[in-house]
């Protein structure tokens, strides 16, 4: 994979990472070899709702949690799988990943710091499992807010389900995002939005627009997110390496509100483009930390 | 959803567990683990009702070639007979390689697919 001594064409070169399950995206970010997964299959860990309502349940309820090391720094990855009910966050799944997250805090306050990663592929709360998903999200931002105060919380948006709803809250918590191309971020999916406000709001089969307004390019352009990667599993792996090593930022996006209501301020929703977006919020990433592409 | 229990005869022990797969539209998981009996059983839970008797026979199919006595866990998702085979047989291969690589029981699920 490292190795370009015959320099074979870049597709066949690249290995991708969006194809990947969510434990075998979970092994491709830690250091090789150290993948340890907790409340794995076998535990059984699965909803007690779903079979209620006639669904079938995955044995990990569709969330991957893996103890390693990246940088071989002890490390902690939660990956969602989104071939499981579109990678929903139901009650089990997101106590996982929340425990996962409070767990990582402990050992950071008893001076043991462990680098969080999380693998957003998620359309949000997984509606059969209704506010029980939403009170268990809520605990997962919770977590997130207070880890980042001692390490870098770092999430990956990969695609193509990409992250919605209140996992794009989470993602937006984050200390640092990274995205590809394929990747998408943004509250309300484009068929919510067509359907909730009508096809002239938004016509959520026109991908070129859906992907120029959530998007992975866009993102890193208006500075939701902080680094443009390719679909490769090692390009990814090296961009959450630098992501953990440029340490924790002096203020993450979530805190500077005011200068994000000013942002916002100057946009006018008649005329704005996905261009005048990127030029007005463009200048609030900042903490001296300027989006990086990485291609 | 439906929920049946199929049983069959083996010959040899089973030291090593296997987990692939995903409950994603038309495939399905298996988990694969040693019995403690000398026997084999698959437990099915699958998102299609009335295919009992087609369960039945690609289960038969396979259980003329596996003698393992492993407890097989198949969480289905609408999967194609041809596909619960393909999963079936990288169940196997994936925890035969694992009993090949460490004589002791295993702690951790293995990787999916053979992305070689």
């Amino acid at each position: 994979m490292t190795s370009q001594l015959t320099s074979p064409p870049p597709f066949i070169a690249r290995e991708s990472f969006i194809e990947m399950t969510a434990r075998e995206r979970a092994r491709a970010l830690l250091d090789k070899g150290s993948f340890r997964e907790l409340a794995g299959p076998f535990d059984h860990h699965t909803s007690p709702w779903l079979p209620l309502q006639g669904i079938v349940c995955q044995a990990d309820d569709g969330v991957v949690i893996a103890r390693g090391t990246i940088d071989g720094e002890p490390a902690v990855v939660a990956a969602i799988e989104s071939a499981f009910q579109g990678g929903s966050i139901g009650e089990v799944a997101g106590s996982k990943i929340a425990a996962a997250l409070e767990l990582a805090l402990r050992d950071c306050e008893n001076g043991h710091p462990v680098r969080p990663l999380i693998v957003f592929e998620t359309g949000g709360v997984r509606l059969q499992e209704a506010n029980l998903g939403l009170a268990v999200i809520a605990e997962i931002q919770s977590a997130i807010v207070a880890l980042r105060q001692h390490v870098p919380v770092v999430g990956i948006v990969a695609g193509m389900v990409g992250c919605f709803g209140g996992m794009s809250l989470a993602a937006a918590l984050c200390s640092r995002l990274i995205m590809t191309r394929q990747g998408r971020l943004g509250m309300n999916g484009p068929e919510v939005i067509e359907q909730e406000a009508g096809v002239d709001e938004l016509d959520a089969s026109d991908r070129r627009l859906v992907w120029q307004l959530i998007g992975g390019a866009q993102r890193v352009a208006t500075g939701f997110a902080d680094a443009l990667v390719d679909d490769d599993a090692s390009a990814i792996a090296t961009a959450v390496h630098s992501a953990f090593a440029r340490g924790v930022p002096s203020a993450h996006r979530s805190q500077q509100v005011d200068a994000y209501l000013a942002r916002l301020a100057q946009i006018d929703p008649q005329s704005v483009t996905p261009e005048s977006m990127r030029t007005v919020l463009r200048a609030c990433a900042d903490d001296g930390s300027t989006a990086e592409t990485q291609s | 959803m439906e929920h049946l229990t199929f049983d069959y005869a083996a010959q040899r022990v089973v030291k090593a567990r296997a987990h692939v797969g995903v409950v994603g539209s038309g495939d399905l998981e298996v988990l694969l683990s040693p019995h403690d009996a000398m026997g084999a059983r698959v437990i099915v839970n699958t998102s299609v009702d009335g295919y009992a008797h087609i369960w039945k026979s690609v289960l038969d199919r396979f259980f003329t070639r596996y003698d393992g006595a492993a407890v097989i866990e198949i969480n289905d998702f609408g999967a194609t007979p041809g596909v619960v085979a393909l999963r079936l047989a990288e169940a196997i291969e994936t925890a035969e390689a694992t009993e090949a690589a460490a004589p002791t029981p295993p702690c951790t699920a293995q990787p999916q697919g053979g992305a070689q």
